[in-house]
């Protein structure tokens, strides 16, 4: 009975949600979708913080809400981050810490020592919450969160209070939690960078409604439906810096499938680092392609051929070993290349970048 | 300056007075701001309304009809004989019961206001953090509206002291039993004994200007925070 199976019918007036899930139990599952969307509604029923009337939750099989059984949000072993970091006032960091911590009956599996380093919250421990610039606030109460050794995380926009700067402060301790921890992650956010920055499992919310869901890299290549994240289509690699090139300043990312040189980020040999493929960067050709600018050039097979926005444009879908990408062309491109699904074929990607 | 003996007895009878007061409306209007405070319910308007009623209320007009209830024939009065004690009035019971009603939304409502401000969130990030309701009452309500219980406790302590009306409907003017500092002014007013009342006047004037400048200089600054 592993995973999160989760069933709620809420009506409110002007507003219903109505959906019925089932999550894996394991990385980041991010809720994305507009504001009023219900992204954070059906976070807070998750949490029983709100009470349908009518549900069903249950995480790897214990049931947290079903019928009349309901545990309430004290009992549940998770841990809750609000949009603002809504911080005890009345109590130092370390008293906001300790305050779920002295609660928690079970073995730890995070130690406080853990979480405070992982959020690189050390040096504040003895400040009051009014002392902390917006970053450091969100991060003591992601280490709070974090503190009372939940067995579900669950994030409403964390970074959403903060400005740019903040946001990109506090990326890579989330994108540590993703890699360090093996708690899983139900994250709710509407901004496409952090759906393709942390995201494993996606869940696009509508109207009180799933529109769409599925693995993140398998739901950014369905080219049939309404699912675009961002602006422009795009896929996303999971790859480890395999070789860096100091006198061109590059670096090598490899995938399964294959690897791309791109401009040296500045990270060492072995690190994961996720990328982005714009459509709009790859190009294919019929045959090997010689004395190009664009050097990386990958083999690959059409898998399918759809439709873009707009007529003379259309999205091609080309496997690369596991991996897939997206090339955008223009129809008669397609035509004069005749494309077709199984054709063998050569991939061009002209940029690459981390996603941040 | 100089005082009688009488003086020192009203004095302390009423500093008596208020502090029992004080207290037991900290035990019984914190539930009730809280229920206030939190509360959907469509009885909310009219509770709060006879919480308030005091306010507007003459004291002698309350006085009258907590006369009447703790009178022999009154709900208090047989409450009192079943029970095997004596009637309230004229007693220093009496006039803390009485008191109580009197009172009751200087300590109501301004931890009513208290525990609005709070909001839902810090209870609710109390309960993410395995608090239990009661718990999270304690360790985050209560710190946090602790300025609003400083208030009402100052507020209904003074407010008790200055108590005149309803004594003298309840209490009467019994030396050392319930003649308190209000009332023990007013006898020294009808015995011409002005200076005496001078005396005692201003030790009220002065205590209650110190309660409102602790009250005024305790309350937390907003732009003085951290």
């Amino acid at each position: 009975m592993d995973g999160i199976h989760a069933r709620f019918r809420l009506d409110w007036p002007g507003f219903t949600l109505d959906i019925d899930l089932d999550l894996p139990a394991a990385g980041v599952t991010v809720l994305f979708g507009h504001s009023g969307s219900g992204k954070t509604t059906l976070l807070r029923c998750m949490a029983g913080l709100e009470r349908p009337l009518r549900g069903h939750f249950s995480f790897n099989g214990e049931i947290w809400q079903d019928g009349r059984r309901w545990v309430p949000t004290h009992k549940r072993p998770l841990g809750y981050v609000f949009q603002e970091a809504s911080l005890f006032e009345h109590l130092s960091v370390m008293g906001n810490l300790r305050y779920g911590l002295k609660r928690v009956k079970d073995v730890q599996r995070i130690s406080l020592g853990h979480a405070v380093e992982l959020l690189g919250i050390g040096h504040l421990l003895d400040r009051r919450p009014a002392r902390l610039s917006g970053g450091e606030r969100q991060r003591v109460a992601i280490a709070r969160a974090l503190a009372v050794n939940p067995r579900l995380l669950l994030m409403d926009e964390p970074l959403s209070a903060l400005d740019q700067k903040r946001k990109r402060e506090i990326l890579p301790y989330l994108e540590r939690l993703h890699d360090e921890l093996e708690i899983p992650i139900i994250y709710v956010s509407h901004s496409p960078d952090e759906v393709l920055r942390l995201g494993d499992y996606l869940v696009a919310m509508e109207g009180g409604r799933v529109v769409a869901r599925g693995p993140l890299a398998e739901t950014l290549t369905r080219l049939d439906g309404p699912m675009r994240i961002g602006e422009d289509p795009c896929v996303i690699l999971d790859a480890t810096v395999g070789i860096i090139d100091a006198r061109w300043h590059l670096a090598r990312i490899d995938f399964p499938g294959g690897n791309l040189w791109f401009r040296d980020p500045g990270l060492p040999v072995g690190r994961r680092v996720r990328v982005r493929v714009l459509a709009r960067d790859v190009s294919l050709s019929a045959r090997p392609p010689q004395e190009s600018s664009i050097q990386n050039i990958l083999t690959g097979a059409v898998e399918c051929i759809g439709e873009d926005e707009h007529p003379g444009l259309a999205i091609v879908r080309v496997r690369v070993g596991p991996n897939r990408l997206l090339a955008r062309l223009t129809r008669r491109a397609v035509t004069a290349l005749n494309l077709e699904p199984g054709m063998e074929i050569w991939v061009q990607v002209k940029s690459v970048a981390l996603t941040d | 300056m100089h005082f009688v003996e009488g003086d020192f007895q009203a004095i302390w009878l009423t500093a008596r007075l208020a502090g029992i007061v004080t207290l037991v409306l900290l035990v019984l209007g914190t539930p009730a701001a809280w229920w206030l405070a939190r509360t959907g319910s469509r009885w909310k308007g009219l509770i709060g309304a006879v919480v308030a009623l005091p306010l507007v209320l003459p004291p002698s007009v309350l006085g009258f009809y907590l006369l009447l209830a703790m009178g022999p024939n009154g709900p208090m009065g047989k409450l009192t004989r079943h029970l095997g004690i004596s009637p309230l009035p004229f007693t220093f019971e009496g006039l803390v019961v009485a008191s109580i009603f009197y009172s009751l939304p200087f300590m109501v409502q301004p931890l009513q206001n208290a525990f609005e401000a709070i909001g839902d969130r810090p209870l609710e990030v109390a309960a993410t953090l395995r608090a239990s309701k009661l718990d999270s009452f304690f360790t985050v309500a209560v710190p946090i509206a602790f300025p609003g219980f400083l208030t009402a406790s100052i507020l209904t302590f003074a407010h008790t002291v200055g108590e005149f009306g309803v004594v003298l409907m309840i209490g009467g003017n019994i030396p050392a039993l319930t003649r308190v500092a209000s009332v023990q002014i007013y006898d020294h007013v009808e015995a011409m004994e002005y200076s005496q009342a001078h005396h005692l006047s201003a030790v009220m004037l002065g205590f209650s200007f110190l309660v409102l400048f602790a009250l005024y200089a305790l309350r937390p600054d907003p732009r003085r925070r951290g």
